[in-house]
């Protein structure tokens, strides 16, 4: 270790591994990464988001939002439900055979227990899911032989997880919901809820709005301070204005006052409501809810 | 023969006196900026609407400026003052072009005061650690590149051949950080970034490169020059020291990676292994230091050997805290909570800062040629320091585990997070000591500069006349 040039060389090549391998390779990988597709369809994800939403995404970075709220929701694994939604011509007694018949097959072995105990306590109501395991196989065999015998049934993906249970998010986070986003706010800590599906779980402009001035107004004991300077206070003119907030009395301002959101409020508002992550993807699948007309 | 041995240093330091006084006055006044920072930002935890009202300071806002502070304010510029001077002893040479890191830290503090007011208007980047602008961020690379030319010159002047240990870990520090730093201002504070969660890779990747790596670097380089110094007996050992700088460089700079980040699987995969690998550096660099101090037969008195001493420990169980947070099972309850704060914190502040203190406190005296004007301040900042660390990093800590038991409850987290700020507070009081030290012994130095140009102005007139001629006849040989 005389040669101060030989040092040079060896850590050069040392810190340039790091460097090819954790900046060079993902951006080979993932930076010319386009438009997902949805499972089961030829819709395209991410969506693009509106003019207010994109100009939100820079209120939320001018203010530093991310030191307190993470926008990545994770996942155990997925789980197949498998349901029975009709019997045909069958009686229950005759499902209860059919499905004890089915043990023999290897697929079945890890839920045989599990299907056991349902069978016990079943009464023959419907539709019921009668089988739920991270055995995906298991789900396909069963599914495949109850089409066969004539029986209806309907197997629903569904991810799990705590943030999931939670009701932080539908599926995982991926790569590609950042697609459209500069910068890239995942955030590192939670102080306050994950906001990835933040859209889905709070879809109402008001009540986010009615947030962000007085977030104790809607949540007990926030921890989360005010952003009241997105806010103007002012007097009643001729007529109140649309946009005023309907506040609860101890937050209300002095009478004849409104509170009206500033258009970075309002824009704000509209980036949180474009966070949904609510596509099923390749990499992160799940069924989707049936939203009734 | 010591009388000369003596009288070269003397010199040496001398000529690091005004670099390292424009390095260190402004990390000192920055060191206590950002703690104070810090302490606004979790005084909102004790009541949500104390600063609610005022859009400069939210709390994403003062977050962001201690961070940046603590880093880019104190931690580097002081970390750049003690290298140039450890080289300048090591080569046994004059600092080479004295006068390009005094401009350098002059445009390096700019660049910080750009920085923190462009965060304050709202300006940040998004990035954590690259909140700076671009103008900044030019600056800070300007600069920093100009004082490593500067101790990299002086390294060169170096009689001895042979590399010290120390040598491995400030050459491979100064080479990194623009390397690091220039990588990711290119590709994510600009208007095109990098596509999607591309970002948040390099993201990580430089957050723990700078923070963790960097740091080491610097902070582990430098302690293993102070602490033979101090300890009286030589560095145990040479090729334990050499094993600890490649281990260190080969697998500190994979890691970052979060486990469930929201990238293609190998990454976090490969972020894991590195960091249980980190083990082996840890453990031969505790080796190394419990080897080197154990037997000396020095009592440290909350002297610098006592802040040395200190900071290490804290490294070795940060460096612990990043293997444990990477390991797949705890990685589960301990990720996106504060437990990854109470780390970044105890690397910072715990391990870097105090040893950083402590070089400065050994350094000042003999550079500035005045004893320190307030001795007792140095082992009151020890006290302070580490009641800091261990309220600071400790709260934080608990308030990340309980936050993971109880899936991200705020309220959870809440008590311990109210107890670090009395862990902020004791910091802030230290680096109060720190900055009365470093101000008034360049006040007194000052003060005698003056007294010493009054004495010569004041001097008989036969001095001037005669120096006068002089002048006149160099004149006239060169014309």
């Amino acid at each position: 270790m005389k040669n101060g040039f030989a040092v040079f060389f060896a850590v050069f090549v040392a810190l340039g591994g790091s460097w090819l391998g954790l900046v060079v390779g993902p951006t080979l990988q993932l930076g010319t990464a386009t438009l997902d597709t949805v499972l089961n369809s030829s819709d395209t994800w991410p969506q693009q988001r509106t003019g207010e939403a994109t100009l939100g995404l820079q209120i939320y970075r001018a203010n530093g939002c991310a030191a307190c709220h993470t926008e990545q929701v994770r996942q155990d694994g997925v789980q197949a439900e498998v349901s029975l939604t009709g019997l045909g011509k069958s009686k229950p007694e005759d499902f209860k055979a059919f499905v004890q018949s089915l043990f023999i097959l290897p697929e079945l072995e890890k839920v045989t227990n599990d299907l056991t105990a349902f069978l016990k306590d079943w009464n023959g109501e419907l539709p019921k899911t009668f089988l739920t395991t991270d055995d995906l196989e298991a789900a396909n065999t069963m599914a495949d032989r109850l089409k066969a015998a004539g029986l209806k049934s309907e197997t629903l993906i569904v991810a799990t997880g705590a943030d999931i249970a939670h009701g932080w998010g539908i599926r995982r986070s991926v790569a590609a919901d950042y697609l459209y986003d500069v910068p890239v706010q995942l955030g590192s800590l939670r102080v306050g809820p994950d906001l990835a599906a933040v859209g889905v779980r709070d879809p109402l402009a008001s009540w986010q709005l009615l947030h962000l001035y007085a977030p104790g107004a809607v949540v007990k004991n926030s921890a989360m301070p005010s952003f009241k300077f997105l806010f103007e206070v002012s007097k009643i003119g001729a007529a109140p204005s649309p946009d005023a907030l309907n506040l609860p009395k101890e937050f209300a301002p002095p009478a004849g006052c409104e509170v009206v959101p500033k258009p970075e409020a309002k824009e704000l508002v509209a980036y949180l409501l474009s966070l949904r992550a609510d596509a099923p993807l390749y990499e992160a699948p799940f069924t989707p809810a049936i939203t009734k007309p | 023969m010591t009388g000369t041995k003596q009288n070269i240093s003397a010199e040496i330091d001398a000529s690091c006196r005004v670099p390292l006084l424009a390095l260190f006055g402004g990390a000192a006044l920055w060191l206590v900026a950002g703690l104070a920072f810090a302490l606004v930002a979790s005084l909102t935890f004790h009541n949500p609407e104390m600063f609610a009202g005022c859009p400069f300071i939210t709390y994403g806002h003062a977050v962001a400026a201690a961070n940046d502070l603590l880093v880019y304010g104190f931690a580097i510029p002081a970390a750049l003052g003690v290298i140039l001077w450890i080289f300048a002893r090591l080569s046994h040479a004059e600092l080479v072009l004295p006068l390009v890191p005094v401009a350098a830290a002059n445009l390096w503090h700019l660049g910080v005061f750009i920085g923190l007011a462009t965060i304050l208007c709202g300006g940040s980047s998004g990035f954590t650690w690259l909140e700076f602008p671009r103008a900044s961020a030019m600056l800070l690379g300007v600069s920093f590149v100009l004082i490593a030319i500067s101790a990299v010159a002086t390294f060169g002047q170096r009689k001895e051949r042979e590399l010290y240990p120390s040598h491995w870990f400030l050459l491979a520090a100064l080479l990194w950080f623009p390397w690091i730093y220039s990588t990711a201002n290119l590709f994510l504070v600009t208007t095109t970034p990098v596509r999607g969660v591309t970002q948040a890779v390099i993201g990580w990747w430089f957050a723990n490169n700078l923070i963790f790596v960097w740091l080491a670097l610097v902070g582990v380089g430098v302690a293993f020059y102070f602490l033979p110094k101090l300890a009286g007996r030589p560095l145990q050992s040479r090729f334990y020291a050499l094993f600890a700088f490649w281990t260190l460089i080969l697998f500190g700079t994979w890691c970052g990676i979060p486990q469930s980040a929201p990238v293609p699987a190998w990454l976090p995969a490969a972020s894991a292994i590195a960091s249980m690998l980190l083990i082996v550096p840890l453990i031969a660099i505790a080796v190394i230091a419990v080897k080197t101090v154990c037997s000396a037969k020095v009592v440290c008195k909350g002297g610098p050997f006592c802040y040395l001493k200190f900071g290490m420990a804290a490294f070795i169980l940060s460096g612990l805290m990043l293997v444990v947070e990477a390991c797949p099972q705890c990685s589960r309850v301990l990720e996106l909570t504060w437990f990854g704060q109470a780390q970044t914190q105890l690397q910072i502040l715990g391990f870097f800062a105090i040893v950083i203190c402590g070089a400065i406190y050994e350094i000042l005296p003999r550079v500035m040629g005045f004893e320190l004007p307030f001795p007792k301040f140095v082992r009151l900042q020890h006290w302070c320091f580490m009641l800091g660390t261990l309220l600071l990093a400790g709260s934080l800590a608990v308030a990340g585990v309980e936050q993971g038991l109880k899936f991200y409850s705020p309220d959870a987290a809440l008590p311990a997070l109210r107890i670090s700020t009395l862990g902020w507070t004791f910091f802030l009081l230290g680096s109060l000591l720190l900055a009365a030290n470093i101000f008034v012994i360049t006040f007194r130095w000052k003060l005698a500069l003056a007294k010493t140009v009054i004495a010569y102005v004041k001097s008989p007139l036969e001095t001037s006349s005669a120096s006068a001629s002089l002048r006149r006849d160099q004149g006239e040989v060169k014309s």
